[in-house]
């Protein structure tokens, strides 16, 4: 109807160029926002892992004696819990990779909403620092599961501060959802049709549709407790009426799906790296991509398998278990065309593939042994043990977090322009993993044996188990601060890395390292699949493709 | 849009493109869709509450009933009435804004204000009533004697009883709860239509505002539809 809109050229500049702190704080840019969280979440997993650190020495000797009380140890496990989880794991994909490349992916200049974007970042941070403040002021001891009577009733801890707090990150989480779904909705470049969409779309978009339809009942029930603490309304606590396991039903109604929330990223990382690094094609692109909708249905429906020993009827026991049954199914087809990707493969095996590659075998240990959860009956043998503590650490840690460095180190050269040391990845990716394997295998052998969570002390024949964790999170710890190292060293040299170091295909990699501003310098039309990788021209790559090899 | 570009000057009609979008269809798009995924996320912190409240009370259906006799069935539908009546001023307001006519889109949207304002002094009016009965939950909560003895009258053994006593009072925590969080919705909502009447009085749109007031309007007919099922649930259900 109007005329064509006015082209502005693009400064050539590229989006790090600005250097005040102003043009950091009020930046709309979604690679600099993406910048913040970055350093954010970094800050808030170290604080958590050190909360680990401590419970890991704790936990050396069957006697309590690093920690002064149980109490203290009941206050390091929860703040643990809810930084990991709500702070780190829930953010850190989507919040650092997913708004620094989403729009790069898709080939649009920004986010949909850019201002709600940087706002989804105060909003966060306003919730962090309440989280970091409530651990100096006397922390909390309800677990990061808030679970009524003891949250509403018996904790004499800062609950109620606790819970805002994870209400105000509720709505960043909310936001940033909003934000995407819609991008993906109108940004598209001319072109770019649903199929052709990157698998790290795909993912990032159920994902949101959970954040979206999640996250709003979880709020709701961190100020239902708020409220029963403030006023005593009895919404909670049988005395007057209520039901405490209300409670868990609107817990876990976002909670369990907050789980796909903390993985489906991690999915939309390693479905970018494997086939890079292959040099194929990735197997089933469509069913990749309707998987990830698929967990993101099935999420919704699985609740009920928290609360196996809550006193639910049989019959409400045995649904959510054959429920939960089905997760595996598009779980499963995942690793299924990761592994046949692979298959007849050129493999390299850069950084990000190792990472790629211990994703899939300590999520597939995961997803095995949530398999075994899912059971009524072995879930009521191993409930509230160690055996459970393994199995969400391995989803949780050993796929996302393995996913989250992964990712770092396959778009480290498109952020910031560097290219790292390979050795130094590569025993970060091999510390990660094998400190990690000794750190929660003996947890499942320890939940079996019947060692429960939760406990600061325990039967001294849990010792020997207890003292390999702790010697795996050791290992695990140095895997970690490895990477923060020589990454930020790598800073110091100039930009290295060339558009596309790796050879990979996708939009983000035709635009220059680090990006200019928006992105794109002309139009962009998408004429092709994705993941056109051919196996022929492998050979030949690597002949040619010296830089990466030799940095 | 595509109707009424032709009736103003071409300055002030020509909205304004954000550097990111490629046209402002797509700007139109994004922020239509951006509400409507918003409204998603309203839908669901309504929900696992209604939902509650479905729970208790096929749970307990005596207390429930008992309690839901001191509902206001006058107020509740004089305030139904003004609540679609502000719809209906909102919808004129989004019309008036597509047909470019900013005096009357500022006029419907003082009027569908006063409205919502209407709607929160009625609802404060039933609160204050529920309170000086002894119906708000917490230390002051007390049972109607002859709700009392017909609770007596129908349990059996004082656990019965206690339990009805403690339903009846939930009745009353998710209705506060329920109205409360709508009359906070229609709060934000009285503030965003009063900040976007005196937008449109300033001139400060490029363009109409249309889809500005677009975005409104459908919060707006969100709070609304809220209402209109929290009303028979709270109110009629017998």
């Amino acid at each position: 109807m109007s005329a064509p809109a006015v082209v502005v050229e693009d400064p050539p500049e590229d989006y790090l160029q600005e250097h005040t702190l102003k043009s950091w704080l009020l930046t709309t840019d979604h690679k600099r926002v993406g910048i913040l969280y970055m350093i954010s979440v970094t800050v808030f997993f170290f604080v958590g892992g050190a909360a680990a650190t401590l419970m890991r020495l704790e936990l050396m000797t069957p006697q309590g004696d690093v920690l002064a009380t149980p109490d203290a140890y009941n206050r390091l496990f929860t703040m643990h819990g809810v930084i990991m989880i709500f702070f780190f794991l829930v953010p850190a994909i989507p919040s650092v990779l997913g708004n620094f490349l989403l729009p790069l992916m898709i080939g649009a200049r920004d986010l949909a909403f850019p201002k709600i974007n940087l706002l989804s970042w105060y909003v966060y941070m306003v919730g962090g620092v309440m989280g970091i403040w409530i651990m100096i002021f006397g922390g909390v001891d309800t677990g990061w599961t808030f679970y009524t009577p003891f949250s509403t009733m018996y904790s004499n801890t800062m609950v109620v501060t606790a819970a805002v707090a994870v209400f105000i990150t509720g709505f960043s989480s909310i936001l940033t959802g909003l934000n995407f779904i819609v991008t993906v909705h109108t940004m598209r470049a001319p072109g770019m049709t649903w199929f052709r969409l990157p698998l790290f779309v795909w993912s990032h978009y159920a994902t949101s549709l959970i954040m979206v339809l999640g996250t709003p009942v979880l709020a709701i029930s961190v100020i239902l407790i708020a409220l029963e603490r403030l006023f005593g309304v009895g919404i909670f606590d049988p005395a007057i009426g209520g039901d405490p396991i209300l409670f868990q039903h609107l817990f876990w109604f976002y909670s369990h799906p907050a789980v796909y929330i903390m993985v489906l990223p991690g999915f939309a990382v390693v479905s970018e790296i494997i086939p890079c690094f292959a040099r194929r094609p990735i197997f089933g692109y469509k069913f990749i991509a309707f998987a990830s909708v698929a967990i993101a249905v099935f999420g919704f429906l699985v609740w009920g398998h928290h609360m196996f020993v809550s006193g639910q009827s049989m019959y409400a026991g045995t649904i959510f278990s054959i429920l939960s049954f089905l997760v595996a199914i598009p779980s499963a087809i995942k690793v299924f065309n990761w592994t046949a990707t692979l298959y007849k493969g050129s493999l390299r095996f850069d950084t990000p593939m190792l990472y790629a590659l211990g994703f899939i075998g300590l999520f597939t240990i995961g997803g095995l042994t949530g398999l075994m959860l899912a059971s009524l009956a072995i879930d009521v043998h191993v409930h509230d043990t160690y055996f459970v503590v393994a199995h969400f650490h391995y989803i949780m840690v050993g796929g996302t977090v393995m996913a989250y460095l992964g990712g770092i180190h396959f778009w480290w050269p498109k952020i910031s322009g560097r290219m790292y040391p390979e050795i130094w990845g590569k025993l970060s990716a091999l510390l990660v993993f094998v400190g990690f394997n000794l750190t929660f295998f003996p947890q499942f052998l320890l939940g079996y044996l019947g060692m429960p969570r939760r406990y600061y002390e325990y039967r001294p024949e849990f010792q020997v188990l207890n003292v390999m964790s702790t010697a795996g999170a050791s290992i695990l710890a140095v895997g970690y601060v490895l990477p923060l190292f020589y990454l930020l060293l790598s800073l110091r040299k100039p930009a290295n890395a060339g558009p596309n170091p790796w050879g990979a295909t996708g939009l983000e990699w035709q635009v220059e390292s680090p990006p200019s501003v928006h992105n794109f310098h002309e139009p962009v039309v998408v004429t092709c699949e994705p993941y056109m990788y051919s196996p022929e021209e492998a050979e030949r790559e690597y002949a040619h493709d010296q830089r990466v090899h030799n940095a | 849009m595509h109707t009424t570009s032709a009736s103003t000057t071409l300055d002030e009609s020509q909205p304004l493109l954000l550097s990111h979008f490629d046209d402002l269809e797509q700007q139109h798009n994004a922020s239509n869709l951006g509400m409507w995924f918003f409204l998603a996320t309203e839908v669901m912190f309504f929900s696992g509450l209604i939902a509650a409240y479905t729970v208790y009370r096929a749970l307990s259906p005596e207390a429930f009933h008992l309690a839901s006799r001191h509902m206001n069935r006058v107020l509740g539908f004089v305030n139904t009435l003004v609540l679609l009546s502000s719809s209906l001023t909102m919808a004129m307001a989004v019309r008036e804004s597509q047909l470019g006519n900013k005096k009357r889109v500022v006029w419907f949207l003082v009027a569908t204000a006063v409205l919502g304002v209407g709607f929160l002094g009625i609802k404060a009016v039933e609160y204050s009533i529920e309170i000086h009965h002894h119906l708000l939950p917490g230390a002051h909560f007390q049972i109607p004697s002859e709700d009392l003895t017909e609770m007596k009258e129908v349990s059996s053994t004082p656990e019965e009883l206690g339990l009805l006593k403690g339903r009846f009072q939930m009745m009353f925590v998710l209705y506060f709860f329920l109205t409360g969080v709508h009359a906070f919705h229609m709060i934000v909502g009285i503030v965003i239509v009063l900040i976007m009447a005196n937008l449109m009085r300033i001139g400060w749109f490029s363009g109409h505002g249309t889809t500005q007031i677009e975005v409104t309007g459908l919060y707006w007919h969100f709070v609304d539809v809220v209402w209109v099922f929290l009303y028979p649930l709270l109110y009629l259900i017998d």
